[in-house]
């Protein structure tokens, strides 16, 4: 793999050999902080997250490599410069690989046809989020030992979306059904021809369920009317401790955070006997790992 | 400078308005068509050039091209879109009002005009601005802009959203029997959308434009002109719902005309393919189903024109991230080849498409041109129908690259293209006069 920008067009293989890869590194498998040492990898976040980054940054440190955190805060794209003098400066200082978080998509797939070095997407406007959907179906595997045939339900915003998308390419990789719930807004058009199924009807859908993954609200999309209010969709769309009762017994919930609590998942839910949402951090750190070595080998 | 007479032996004429499609000598005399016969000529005075085996066609004329100057002198100037015109066989362009600063006064007309005339290239035919600075809140004026010698008027590039304006525009326009040339979105539908709305702009996570968008805007038009009776041209039309409205209101005996460029009837949405933003466009790239309503409306002479929507932009508006990209893409060079494309593949007789790019766009606008017959302007563009080429964007004569053609493989080439009876552009070379 030269570069990771998306999830599609991966193959089943591709994914599979990224989750051996964490499974290693996740049983601190032999020291691999020789991998990339006096190696350089460099974040770019022109968007901000402390998750993504930081789990990023752990992975690279216990590669051996050193890391070069890129913000545009007070950068000098700030002053007017353009996304590709930015990359080209960066890769001038010779990093092995580019970990880019922007919100254009394909910001990273521009980025890597003007660079040598690997880039990684690290999320992409509204595109993919491939290492989310890495750890996510990591999660799943090690919970289930197979993620085929099993079915996901991915409930919210999938239109704006990118952990959507990565997810719905990489759990049909799998071999996974994955089913989409959204407000008819917030369903993207023709999302059926990347092999979903969607539906507005959450509670049809949800006892059929192996695992549901809740996506964040995004509040500064309300004054946008794509639904009328939070409460409303937390109504309609929200897993919370009634409908949390009509999972499968043994369903797993997931969301990628940051959380609104209340709103698209009930505390109670979100800390419930079904999350698995602190492994999915937990395991962050272990696909990065895999990622960078995958790309940077 | 006076032309003298020439003579074009033995071509194909192809000239839809006047019914003609065989091997014609063409006698050409003092920037006039003064013959053209079906037996050989023989004038001893006559400059003789050997068409055999080629096509004469009337010079194409664009209704739609951006040559922006004054302003964006860096993405081209009036003599270097003038080049570009002439080599892709067009022997009169209307430059859109679009410029900085926006041609909404005869200052800006005249500037124009006397640029073109420097250039002394082509014919530009310039098109005036609907409203002042193109900020859709009030009328420009129309009647000095007509006295300048504008075609149209127009606010391309951006709709006019306030219908009482648009349609006390169009009722305004009708005194000088002037074509109002629609940009058809509504922004409210299009909103902050990048690309056309579909599988593809889900798949990479960008923001879609319905056809509503279009579709909308040209049916809120035609409500108006039926109205107003007036003359509207609806400029790149880009799908099927468009298209419907359009043959509805032509079967009504409406006073509407419309264009569709190249790569609306050749490329799909799909053509974005990871990021391209050389497909990038307004209105976007569409569906399969589009690409052939638009061209099945080519065929059936709902649609008009091909115009090219000739849009340069540099490296900077393009080498970016696609979202924050520039729409367009530069066309004069590529159009009669694309157009020839449609051809060999069955979506349109040869005749018709001549008459696309010649009779049709003359009618529309009413300007000179457009055929052969004795007494019209010697305009003639000469093709070799046979050439396979690669589009090669880095000869263009245009001063910018963006085109989703480049490294395409196109079949039919302008060896010469002829205005007012002078060579102006032959097999590549361009035969200024300066």
């Amino acid at each position: 793999m030269k570069h990771l920008l998306g999830i599609e067009g991966l193959t089943r293989a591709d994914i599979e050999s990224v989750l051996r890869r964490a499974e290693a590194h996740l049983h601190g498998a032999p020291d691999a902080s020789h991998v990339l040492r006096g190696k350089v990898v460099a974040n770019l976040f022109f968007e901000d997250s402390t998750r993504t980054r930081t789990s990023f940054e752990m992975a690279a440190h216990a590669l051996g490599a050193e890391v070069l955190n890129w913000t545009t805060a007070g950068s000098s794209v700030s002053k007017g410069e353009t996304l590709l003098d930015t990359v080209r400066n960066i890769e001038a200082t010779g990093p092995v690989a580019l970990v880019i978080r922007h919100r254009s998509s394909g910001a990273p797939h521009l980025a890597a046809r003007h660079v040598r070095c690997a880039v990684i997407n690290a999320g992409d406007g509204t595109h993919e989020h491939p290492s989310q959907a890495l750890l996510d179906a990591f999660t799943l595997q090690r919970r289930w030992g197979e993620v085929e045939g099993r079915t996901v339900l991915i409930i919210g915003d999938i239109l704006h979306s990118r952990v959507a998308r990565s997810n719905l390419h990489c759990l049909k990789a799998l071999g996974a059904r994955v089913v989409l719930c959204a407000p008819p807004t917030l369903l993207p058009a023709g999302i059926e021809a990347l092999g979903a199924e969607v539906t507005w009807r959450l509670d049809d859908v949800l006892p059929q369920a192996d695992a549901v993954m809740c996506l964040r609200v995004q509040s500064e999309r309300q004054g946008e009317s794509f639904f009328p209010s939070a409460r409303e969709f937390s109504r309609l769309f929200g897993l919370n401790a009634a409908r949390a009762e009509r999972l499968k017994p043994g369903a797993l919930v997931l969301h990628p955070g940051p959380m609104n609590r209340g709103v698209e998942i009930a505390p109670a839910v979100a800390d419930g006997p079904h999350s698995v949402i602190l492994d999915q951090v937990a395991h962050g750190v272990a696909i990065r790992r895999a990622i960078l070595e995958e790309v940077c080998q | 400078m006076s032309p003298g007479s020439t003579l074009l032996r033995r071509g194909r004429v192809i000239d839809p308005r006047n019914g003609v499609d065989g091997v014609r000598d063409v006698l050409v005399r003092d920037g006039q068509v003064v013959r053209v016969s079906e037996a050989p000529l023989d004038v001893p005075d006559a400059h003789g050039v050997e068409a055999e085996g080629k096509w004469v066609l009337p010079g194409f004329i664009d209704l739609h091209v951006h040559l922006r100057e004054p302003g964006e002198e860096g993405k081209e100037t009036i003599l270097t879109g003038c080049r570009s015109a002439v080599a892709g066989g067009f022997t009169a362009v209307v430059a859109m009002p679009n410029t900085k600063p926006v041609n909404d006064s005869v200052l800006v007309t005249e500037y124009v005009k006397a640029k073109a005339r420097e250039a002394d290239l082509c014919r530009v035919y310039v098109a005036g601005a609907i409203t002042k600075g193109l900020q859709g809140e009030e009328m420009a004026e129309m009647g000095a802009l007509v006295a300048a010698g504008c075609v149209c008027i127009t606010d391309d590039g951006r709709p006019v959203m306030n219908a009482g304006l648009m349609r006390r525009a169009l009722q305004y326009a009708t005194q000088f029997d002037l074509p109002v040339m629609v940009h058809e979105e509504d922004l409210t539908l299009s909103g902050k959308g990048v690309m056309h709305e579909g599988r593809t702009s889900t798949r990479l996570g960008l923001i879609g434009i319905p056809p509503s968008a279009e579709v909308a805007m040209v049916a809120r038009d035609l409500v108006l002109l039926e109205e107003t009776r007036g003359r509207l041209h609806v400029a790149h039309v880009s799908c099927e719902g468009s298209v419907r409205l359009l043959r509805e209101a032509k079967r009504r005996g409406l006073r509407v005309t419309a264009e569709a460029t190249p790569h609306h009837f050749t490329l799909e949405d799909e053509a974005v393919g990871d990021y391209d933003t050389h497909a990038r466009m307004n209105p976007p790239l569409r569906t399969r189903r589009d690409v052939e309503a638009v061209r099945e409306a080519l065929a059936d002479g709902t649609i008009d024109a091909i115009a090219t929507d000739h849009a340069p932009h540099g490296v900077l508006e393009k080498q970016v991230e696609f979202d924050k990209a520039w729409n367009g893409v530069v066309g004069l060079e590529t159009a009669l080849g694309l157009t020839l494309g449609a051809v060999r593949e069955g979506a349109l007789s040869l005749s018709r498409a001549v008459a696309l790019l010649t009779d049709g766009p003359a009618r529309a606008f009413g300007l000179p041109g457009g055929h052969l017959a004795p007494g019209a302007p010697a305009d003639i563009t000469v093709v070799e129908p046979d050439v396979e080429w690669t589009v090669d964007a880095t000869r263009f004569f245009s001063r910018s690259r963006n085109t989703p053609f480049h490294g395409r493989r196109l079949t039919g080439r302008v060896t010469q293209t002829w205005v007012g009876g002078r060579l102006v552009f032959e097999n590549g070379q361009m035969k200024e006069s300066r």
